[in-house]
């Protein structure tokens, strides 16, 4: 057991160890051995997707330690945990039996119309989620819009997602659409690298994303190419920075009563 | 007050011309308009054609603080635009900073006028990731719908009474504002709030219903019967009323599902659209009521349908309400100790605090429960890393949160699709090419509220 533990205390099997302090034999430990703490168990929870083979997951962050907490003595032990942040993994086909009023087995369907356009598939929680080069975004989304077995007449809206350490696909945008007709609902992601925000607008295609790709922009600074007004929406117009990045501060001014001082929301110690 | 007023003159400090780049700019603070014609007569050429107004933020006729910029050619509108932002409050990004259940709090703010509304969507969102949407205890998911239609009976209520209000009508508004009060006292009474109630959380509601609550929910419906014909006989047949909303902010199926607009504008064009029906969620499929729809496309028709609505919204609550009466004493929260809050309120001699009874286990009786408290609270629950989301049918349309985590106790991000924030494209659709006067009969009908807005 003691092998697998490299110099600085990290258990990479992803079980940790408890500090000896009392000095006990380690083959006693076996009876108290933790269980495996943080991991991201969704690639397990979710049936329907056949998880991914080992390598092909990718994480998009890791979370340190068992309890959430930085900046302060640990002393538990478990401060030296390191588990990836894996978010649910790509979908095989077939896509099983679907759940909700769409039809039965509707996930194929619609993933047939798609077909060459699609990066990947999650379903996740009875939700399928296509992922789909920016490149192909325009034709996906017209095909979603005009072909009859598809038939997707209402665009619910974009927004951003922004994972900084997911490389190379920093910001996500994520559209929702969905079709009255057949009553089914698929949200649609495509990931975008930080270094060249650029993906193309839709708003020729859904009119209704207008004011989303603006508020998506103002607040990731996604650049939507085509769209025929992309200015900020929310926020002023002589704004600096994109207020729903990571990397942008909740900022906040430290807040004082009766002598006290409270720290703004984003410098207090909080648990992740 | 300060007199705008002098010995020197008609000069106005706070309503002049000055020139800018652009061209010479009023400011109208009142009845000057006599300068402005005289003013836009020396201009000439262009300018005597077209006029463009800033209408609001600050304006009692936009519904909160709503910027119109409006070009006018004479009295009616050529090009309307919406400016917004004004109230936003950063609330997504507040989510992101702290617990889940924390969430509740802040989203219940954004839409002010359907606050259930805001805190069912994220919350079927997370419960959706948890994977606890079976676990919903029964008698949470009934206080849920019942407490979500009451809401949508008082938003409807403040939707008719400040249109009314918007086009002169002071009566429609003081009885809206009436029966409303009457809702926001049964809210009082179920979550000790007026609005902001934080009180659907995660795994089902903060509380059970106080003792009485079902006689005085019995009680306001039959008033409601009531008082809801009074609506019908005030307004209906008005010929005032219907003059200035038949035929206003017109907006046909197709013209709604390009701009994605949902909701009473939606069904007004005779599509019964409605989430609670075609993917219900919280047991809506159990309920007998109707969907309502009306086939005039404007905004007589969606006043029409809001009254309907409100009609339908009773039936749901006569039924919910005899439900509950059946599940006395039933959970209100998930069975899972790692998701359900472990404080509970009690009514003390000060009015509502933390249960005394509970303060004494975890201080006097349990070292492990005051943990479990501890950390719960202090540190909340975990979430699954993935996203949901899971719309829902609030009083305006399509409201959904998308909710995504990355495996911690907080949000990753949590956005709101807010249908105010979508149908408000529409309001140029709605307005250009009519008159002045119909803008604010038409922003009324969709209902925008800049909470939702701009969040």
């Amino acid at each position: 057991m003691t092998d697998d533990k490299s110099k600085d205390g990290v258990d990479r099997t992803g079980k940790s160890e408890v500090p000896d302090e009392v000095g006990k034999p380690v083959a006693e430990k076996e009876v108290v051995e933790p269980k495996p703490a943080v991991q991201q168990p969704a690639v397990d929870q979710s049936p329907e997707n056949v998880p991914a083979p080992t390598g092909e997951v990718r994480p998009v962050g890791e979370r340190r330690g068992m309890f959430g907490v930085s900046g302060t003595g640990d002393t538990s032990g478990y401060g030296g945990l390191v588990a990836p942040v894996v978010l649910p993994g790509a979908a095989q086909r077939p896509y099983g039996p679907s759940t909700g009023s769409g039809g039965a087995g509707w996930f194929d369907v619609v993933a047939d119309g798609l077909d060459p356009l699609i990066e990947s598939v999650v379903i996740h929680r009875g939700e399928i989620t296509f992922h789909i080069a920016r490149e192909n975004l325009v034709a996906a989304v017209k095909l979603l819009r005009d072909e009859p077995s598809l038939r997707f007449e209402l665009c619910a809206g974009v927004n951003g997602v922004h994972y900084p350490e997911d490389a190379g696909r920093e910001l996500h945008a994520v559209y929702s659409f969905l079709s009255m007709t057949y009553n089914r609902r698929i949200r649609v992601e495509v990931s975008v690298p930080d270094a060249d925000p650029h993906l193309p607008s839709i708003c020729s295609v859904y009119p209704a994303v207008d004011w989303h790709e603006r508020e998506t922009y103002d607040m990731f600074g996604l650049i939507f190419d085509g769209h025929p007004a992309l200015t900020r929406i929310l926020m002023p117009d002589d704004w600096p920075g994109h207020p729903q990045r990571k990397d942008y501060p909740l900022g906040g001014i430290p807040v004082e009563y009766k002598g006290g001082t409270i720290p703004p929301p984003d410098q207090r110690r909080s648990y992740t | 007050m300060v007199s705008t007023s002098s010995t020197t003159g008609t000069e106005d400090i706070y309503a002049g011309a000055s020139e800018t780049t652009d061209g010479k700019v009023f400011t109208v603070s009142g009845q000057d308009w006599d300068e402005i014609a005289a003013g836009l007569g020396e201009q000439g050429g262009d300018a005597q054609e077209r006029v463009v107004v800033n209408m609001g933020p600050q304006h009692p006729s936009t519904h909160g603080v709503l910027r119109l910029i409006l070009e006018l050619d004479g009295e009616s509108v050529t090009e309307a635009r919406c400016g917004i932002g004004y109230l936003h409050t950063g609330i997504e990004k507040n989510m992101e900073y702290r617990s889940w259940v924390q969430g509740v709090t802040f989203c219940t703010r954004m839409d002010y006028l359907s606050p259930f509304f805001n805190e069912a969507t994220y919350c079927l969102g997370v419960e959706r990731l948890l994977d606890i949407e079976d676990a919903i205890p029964e008698k949470a998911n009934v206080m849920r719908v019942l407490l979500m239609e009451l809401n949508r009976l008082s938003s409807h209520l403040v939707c008719i009474a400040t249109g009314g209000m918007e086009i002169g009508a002071l009566t429609v508004m003081t009885i809206g504002f009436r029966e409303r009060e009457l809702v926001l006292d049964l809210f009082e009474l179920i979550t000790g709030l007026r609005m902001n109630h934080g009180f659907i959380r995660p795994g089902g509601v903060a509380q059970d219903l106080p003792p009485g609550a079902l006689d005085e929910i019995r009680g306001f419906v039959a008033l409601m019967k009531k008082r809801l014909p009074e609506y019908a006989a005030l307004c209906n047949a008005n010929p005032i009323f219907k003059a200035r909303l038949e035929g206003v902010g017109h907006l046909d199926l197709e013209g709604c599902l390009a701009l994605g607009v949902t909701g009473p504008v939606l069904r007004s064009t005779g599509y019964p659209w409605d989430l609670r029906k075609t993917s219900p969620y919280c047991g809506y499929e159990t309920y007998d009521f109707d969907v309502q729809t009306w086939d005039t496309s404007d905004s007589y028709g969606r006043f029409r349908l809001r009254l309907n609505e409100m009609w339908e919204s009773l039936k749901i609550i006569e039924q919910a309400a005899d439900r509950l009466a059946k599940m006395e004493g039933e959970p209100v929260m998930v069975a899972d100790k790692k998701i359900a809050w472990p404080s509970q309120l009690a009514i003390g001699s000060d009015g509502m605090g933390n249960s005394l009874d509970h303060i004494r286990h975890i201080m006097g009786e349990s070292m492990e429960a005051l943990i479990h408290h501890f950390k719960l609270v202090t540190e909340g629950f975990r979430v699954p890393a993935g996203q949901a989301y899971v719309p829902i049918e609030s009083p305006r349309g399509e409201l959904g949160a998308h909710v995504v985590s990355d495996g911690g106790t907080r949000p990753f991000r949590a956005h709101f699709r807010d249908p105010s924030f979508n149908n408000l494209q529409a309001m140029g659709v709605m307005s250009e090419g009519g008159m002045l006067s119909d803008v604010v009969v038409a922003i009324a009908s969709l209902d925008p509220v800049m909470g939702g807005v701009d969040r």
